[in-house]
Order: structure tokens, then sequence, then C-alpha cells
């Protein structure tokens, strides 16, 4: 009996890698998927440096909400992707006809894309933060809260991915369905990065940026597996 | 989970439970039109049935029902007595489904696509061998070609990818829509084969082709024109 159990474990897990793997193999073999995101979020920084002027103060003074906006704009496009090749090719109805938990396959999924989105964007973020005269003491919080941040917004935004990838162009969708979710996340994110440049205590905001991630990862899951399997009913 | 251990334990302690897939007055429709109409079928061990009914009766929407990828119907499935819209994970576990999609990825190679699959549905504590991979790979053919990039090979290659899964799977039911199309005259023979010998070991195997199919143990299962043409009054 624990025996089964430990068994069934041991190819759960072998499943949840298969599937994390073969992902991460996909991505890097299509160049466009890592590197558009990055270059996007590079891009737009570049425009608002230009269209606000060379003033320092000026720039600093925004640059937390520009950062979480913009990192938030460059996932979520990319997003659409998420599911639209496995639903395109077929994989996505094995994936849902496997006996293997759904919920842990949505996780690798998310997973999978958040190492390619939203960790290149977190990586960056020294080289975009010196765009927008942020100082570089407050560089490692803007990273960590990038890092945990960027997690809620994959969760959330693969929320809308899943609703959408029966449909033939869900961008736009996406963006109508995901954008209320992403009010906390980017209230707490900005409120992280402006805590560190005026000094007051970080603690609050991280926790709540923390309970956000978690959040999401419990629960995101479930919605995007009902998402998934009304895909195939349309 | 806790729900799919406690299904493994159930049948692992009745074996006896004699596998059938049973329909009772199944209905389906897809928009306004109702293709299959108070369909009832008996399929019990070692038996095979052949879906039959020109384009547009609703082959396809039958058997995405019965695969468990489709909500969309009335009346009652039932697979070993129970069920399948209660107890979705034991269809899952004796079910190997291959539609008009193939589920191959083309960024990755056959022996890729084919190990993430075999992880997906061939659940075990020792992983199936990259040997016994190659060796389903050979006997569609694809020997030479296991390393290749799958978008370099041609529509039929990419599906015999697909059906290299029939090599591997010891599933007690088999849906295939279509499997032999793209498939050259020598594959359809020995798939044809493969499909004899699976049903001789005692399991089943639901099918739809347009094909002419020389395999014993099969009996034909015909959706009318007419049925399509009528609109659902309910």
């Amino acid at each position: 009996m624990t025996d089964s159990n430990a068994n069934t474990e041991v190819a759960i897990f072998s499943a949840f890698n298969a599937l994390l793997l073969r992902d991460l193999r996909v991505y890097f073999r299509s160049r466009g998927t890592w590197l558009n995101p990055l270059v996007f979020v590079l891009m737009v920084i570049t425009l608002f440096t230009l269209g606000i002027g060379p003033d320092p103060s000026a720039l600093s003074n925004h640059a937390s909400g520009i950062i979480w906006v913009v990192a938030l704009l460059g996932i979520m496009l990319s997003l659409d992707a998420l599911f639209r090749a496995d639903f395109d090719d077929g994989s996505l109805e094995q994936l849902l006809l496997s006996p293997q938990p759904l919920y842990l396959a949505v996780l690798a999924k998310v997973l999978a894309h958040w190492f390619i989105t939203g960790l290149p964007i977190v990586l960056a973020s020294p080289l975009y933060s010196l765009m927008l005269g942020i100082p570089a003491s407050v560089i490692p919080v803007l990273a960590l809260g990038l890092l945990v941040g960027s997690g809620i917004l994959s969760f959330i935004g693969a929320i809308g991915a899943s609703l959408t990838v029966s449909l033939r162009s869900g961008g736009l969708l996406i963006a109508l369905l995901t954008l209320p979710l992403y009010v906390p996340a980017i209230i707490f994110g900005s409120q992280f990065v402006q805590s560190a440049i005026e000094g007051w205590p970080l603690m609050p905001t991280f926790s709540m940026l923390l309970g956000l991630l978690i959040g999401a990862m419990v629960l995101a899951p479930i919605a995007i597996i009902g998402g998934l399997r009304l895909s195939q009913d349309a | 989970m806790s729900s799919e251990a406690a299904n493994h334990t159930t049948q692992a302690t009745q074996p006896e439970v004699e596998p059938s897939l049973v329909l009772d007055s199944v209905s389906c429709e897809r928009g306004e039109r109702l293709l299959v109409e108070r369909l009832s079928l008996n399929l019990s061990a070692g038996q095979g049935v052949r879906i039959e009914g020109p384009n547009g009766s609703g082959k396809t929407t039958l058997l995405r029902v019965l695969a468990g990828l489709s909500q969309h119907f009335s009346g009652t499935v039932r697979w070993c007595g129970k069920d399948i819209r209660q107890s979705r994970a034991a269809l899952a576990v004796d079910t190997l489904y291959i539609g008009h999609l193939a589920g191959v990825k083309a960024l990755l190679s056959p022996l890729e696509n084919l190990s993430w699959w075999v992880s997906l549905h061939i659940p075990s504590i020792e992983p199936i061998s990259k040997a016994k991979m190659l060796n389903a790979l050979s006997q569609v053919g694809l020997e030479r070609f296991s390393n290749t990039p799958c978008h370099q090979l041609s529509a039929g290659q990419q599906r015999r990818i697909a059906l290299a899964r029939l090599y591997l799977s010891e599933h007690r039911l088999w849906i295939l829509d279509e499997p032999f199309t793209a498939i050259d005259a020598a594959g359809v023979v020995s798939l044809e084969q493969r499909i004899a010998e699976h049903l001789k070991q005692g399991n089943m195997a639901i099918i739809t082709t347009h094909q002419a199919m020389q395999i014993d143990g099969f009996t034909s299962c015909a959706l009318s024109e007419t049925s399509s043409e009528q609109v659902a009054s309910q």
C-alpha cells in the first residue's frame, strides 16, 4: 500500500520533470519566445526615458511604476503563446487525457514559461534601473520584488491564456480578462520599490507580495485547468 | 490526488472486473446540430468497433466524448461499470486516444516527442527504456529519423510518430480517429496487424476510417447522415 503510493509519487514526479524539460527545450529552440519579451521591455523603457526627458529626478520619481507596468505588459503579451502551440498541434489533448494530475502539469507549464520570460526580465533589471536613474542600492530590492512579482503575473496571466486558447486571436482579450486581476500585484510591487527608495520598512509590502504569489500559485492552476477543459469543447 | 490513488487500489484489489464500454442512448450535438442520436453500443474484451458514416456525421465528436475530452453529450457512457462523467481518472488510465492532431511538437525529435508522451501516459516506476522507444519508432519506420527535428519530416512521418505510441501502449481501450490518414499501404498493413494483436490480448478498440480495413473481431456501427440534418429539438 505504502509502496504503491511511493510508486505513484515517483511516476508523478517524473511526469512533472518531463513536462518542464520538454517545454524548456521547445522554448530554447525557438529563440523568439524568450528573447522577444525581454527586448520589448528594454525598448519600452528606452521610449520612456526619451519621452520623459533627461531630467534624472523626473525619471526616478516614476521609475518603479514604469518598471512594473512594462514588466507586466511584457509578460502578458508573451502569455498568448503559452497554450496556443499545444492547442494547435494536439499536445494539449494528450496532456488533458493523461492520468497524471493536471494540477502539476499546469504548474510545470507555467513555471517553464516563467523561466524563459519572467526570469530574463528580472535578471535584466539592473540594466533598466540604471536607465531610469534608480539608485544602485535599491536595485537588489527591485530585482527581488520583480522575482516574486513576475511569478504572480505569470500565474494570473495563464488563466487568461487558458480561457482564450481556443480563440484565434486572444491577445487583447487576455489583457481585458487579466488586467483587473493584476491590480494588487502592481500596487504592492511598485510600493515595494518606492519603500526602498524612501527608506521605509520593506517587510510589510514584501510579505503581501509573497502572499499574493502563494495564492496565485495555489489557486490559479485550478482555474487554468477549467479553462483548458473548456477549450476542448469549443 | 487521493481519489486517484483510491481508484488505483480498488482496481488492484478487484482485478477481475471485466473491462467493458457501454454507451446508453448517447446523443451528441455540435453547435445547433444533433450529430449522434440515441446511440447504444456495447463493447467487451477483445472486440473492436468501427464507426462509419459520411463526413460531418459526428464520428470525431463521438470519439472525443468517449475519450473524455468533451462533456457535451446526453445519455450515459460507462467504462468498467463507472460513469465516465464521474470517474474521469479511471477512463484516463485505460485509454489511448489518437485524434486528428498528432500531438507532435515540430521543434522536438521523434524520440523526444515519444518520451514526453510516455512519461504522461505510461506511468511506471521503471521508466520505459530508450531501447523500447527506439524499437517502437522502428516499427513505424522512423529508426533513421529518431533524432531529426520533426519539422523536417513529412506529414505522414509525423503521423507515424503518433502511431508509434501503439507499440508501447498497453491501454485497454484504443480510440483512434482516422489513424491511417497520410499513411502508405505498407504502413497500413502493419498497423492493422498491431490492432489485431491488441484485440487478441483481450483489449478493445474504436476506430473511424474511410479506408477498407481487414481486421478480425471488428463490428461496424453506422452513424446516419439523416441524424446530422435534424436540428436539436431540446
